[in-house]
């Protein structure tokens, strides 16, 4: 699992190229690879913007503003979840539960960089850093 | 974040998650006190009955009774897991401990090796907290360094030594047989019990499995014996727990108090109820535990025992409040979004039946239900409950049938009329961006 999350830290997301890469790597089958890369939602089989960013809308977030910021972040991005930007900066994931729901609206950024509390302000400063 | 416990107690500034500061804090001292005075497998088991802690990752299950299904004699190699994939709606505890005490939790861990002779453990965390991956991973680091993991620990004949393993998006490996095989490498299906875990586990070796806040509860008891622990709590109910309060309160974060204190009270800890609206439902012990009205949570003390009397579960201790902005329809249609999507799909009614669930419960919330649709609810949930290999089916079926038990009215409404009881601008207003 961590050979094929520090390949798809390096590639963006795991082609079937990737995938065969890393199995060869570790010496097994390219289909048992495979299952697990399709198993785990955080592996991307098909290609992502330069930045993907997944919001939490699971119950306890949506209570306390996940739907809201996640609306907000469409509209400011002009695209729904499971969309690319046409200039390919960002793409837009709906998430489940990251055990942070205490600080909702919670979002990650690449899987691996965890926002809280994102209030539209927020949001607003942290789409122009990404976009530098 | 608010503590009159253990784990989460006398944390001060940025640094309490490294190891000096926990040798500070008295850390080590009972993983100490085991190696100078020599204490057997036996009198650590027993503390660990007598304090009658119970595991924190759900299920409520004796720890000191599981740590003794261990096989004694075996020959071969044992295991020991830790679950951090804290993905159950609503519980977000064990990222707090793991963020600010995560030698509790390697001290735990040792211990708990040492009682049960186990060479090797792992600690599986969720992959959507990667940062507090690395950061165990670098406590990790520092505790070989001390001495304290790996050969001849602290100049003893006993050698333990720890790793770190990430998720990668997945909740059914919070199951433990499924987490086993996730750290095995493959997906993350849950295996069928028996056999158990404790005689087949970790490539198939004998392995126990604790949650984060079990191990992490482990070095107190020692230190201070399994009868103090018990006296904080209440009789059967030992200790302090952490409770994560999320939802319409004005202060969510995670709260550690006595097992035993009113409801009342922690909603006041949580600061209230928002915009002083009302108390409408509490799901107490995560999203996978039934839904109660207000009024009878007002009613209950958060401990396994009271809780269960109200006919709910104390679970992973995620307290998900719900003031009278909700709409239960719209609640319940996300939380069955989320068993459909996250079913592992190995069992029929699991697979089926979580996808059934969600799409009558949607056409319901989008005005497309019929009048029979609530009898349809519960009997697809009732074939599923109890003929699934994991307890996920389970925990799909719960809150459909508490959300109809207690809130039918306002489902027999959405049927009938088409739309929500609770106007949508109501609901908009309830659930936006809050700023304490
Ligand atoms: C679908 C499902 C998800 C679970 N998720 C978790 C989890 O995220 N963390 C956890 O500690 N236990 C979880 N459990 C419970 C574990 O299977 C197991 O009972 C627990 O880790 C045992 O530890 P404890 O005795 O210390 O509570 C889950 C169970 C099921 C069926
Ligand atoms: S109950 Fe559901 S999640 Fe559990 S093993 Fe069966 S299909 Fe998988
Ligand atoms: S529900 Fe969003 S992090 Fe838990």
């Amino acid at each position: 699992m961590s050979a094929l999350r520090i390949a798809q830290e390096e590639k963006g997301w795991l082609s079937s190229e990737t995938i065969e890469f890393v199995a060869k790597y570790l010496e097994m089958p390219a289909i048992a690879v495979f299952e697990v890369a399709s198993f785990y939602n955080m592996y991307d089989l098909s290609p992502v913007g330069a930045r993907k960013i997944t919001v939490c809308t699971n119950l306890p977030c949506a209570l306390s503003g996940g739907v809201h910021a996640a609306d907000y972040i469409k509209k400011r991005l002009g695209i729904d979840f499971n969309e690319t930007t046409p200039d390919g900066r960002f793409t837009l994931k709906e998430g489940e539960c990251m055990g942070a729901c205490g600080d909702a609206p919670v979002l990650l950024v690449n899987n691996h960089q965890m926002c809280s509390w994102m209030t539209e302000e927020k949001i607003d400063q942290l789409l122009e850093d990404l976009k530098k | 974040m608010s503590s009159q416990g253990i784990i989460l107690s006398g944390l001060d500034g940025d640094r309490t998650w490294r190891l000096a500061d926990y040798i500070k804090r008295g850390g080590y001292d009972a993983l100490k006190k085991i190696i100078a005075e020599k204490l057997s497998a036996d009198h650590v088991i027993g503390e660990v009955k007598k304090s009658s802690l119970r595991g924190r990752g759900g299920a409520g299950f004796p720890t000191g009774l599981k740590w003794s299904f261990m096989p004694r004699a075996f020959p071969g190699a044992k295991y020991l897991a830790c679950n951090s994939d804290e993905g159950e709606p609503g519980t977000f505890k064990d990222r707090d401990i793991l963020r600010y005490n995560p030698h509790a939790v390697i001290e735990g861990m040792i211990i708990a090796g040492y009682a049960m002779g186990c060479e090797r453990g792992y600690n599986y965390i969720h992959g959507e907290i990667f940062e507090v991956y690395t950061r165990f991973e670098e406590a990790l680091q520092e505790a070989r360094e001390a001495g304290l993991l790996g050969k001849n620990i602290l100049g003893s004949d006993f050698s333990f030594d720890l790793f770190a393993h990430h998720g990668y998006g997945a909740y059914i490996c919070g199951e433990e047989t499924a987490l086993l095989e996730s750290i095995e490498g493959k997906k993350g299906q849950p295996r069928f019990k028996p056999p158990f875990p404790a005689s087949f586990g970790l490539y198939g070796k004998p392995t126990t499995i604790n949650n984060t806040e079990t191990f992490a509860s482990i070095p107190y008891i020692i230190r201070e014996g399994g009868d103090a622990f018990l006296a904080l709590g209440k009789p059967n109910n030992g200790g302090t727990k952490l409770f994560s309060v999320s939802g319409h309160v004005n202060k969510p974060g995670n709260y550690e108090i006595p097992l035993g204190t009113p409801f009342a009270d922690l909603l006041e800890m949580a600061g209230g109820v928002r915009g002083g609206r009302k108390l409408k439902a509490v799901i107490p012990g995560g999203s996978s535990a039934p839904v109660l009205p207000g009024a009878v949570m007002m009613d209950c003390t958060m401990d396994y025992d009271s809780i269960s009397k109200a006919g709910s579960m104390l679970g992973s201790g995620a307290v998900i409040v719900m003031d009278d902005s909700t709409c239960m329809v719209k609640a319940l249609e996300r939380l069955s979004y989320f068993y459909f999507e996250e079913s592992c799909g190995q069992c029929t009614p699991c697979r089926e039946g979580t996808g059934w669930l969600y799409r009558v419960v949607h056409r319901i919330e989008n005005g497309l239900g019929r009048p029979d649709d609530l009898d349809l609810l519960n009997s697809v949930t009732a074939n599923i409950m109890g003929r699934t290999i994991c307890a996920l089916g389970d925990a799909a079926s719960m809150p459909v049938q508490s959300f109809i038990k207690h809130f039918g009215d306002e489902f027999a409404f959405h049927i009938e009329h088409k739309k929500c009881l609770v106007p949508q601008d109501v609901q908009r207003e309830g659930s936006k961006i809050y700023v304490a």
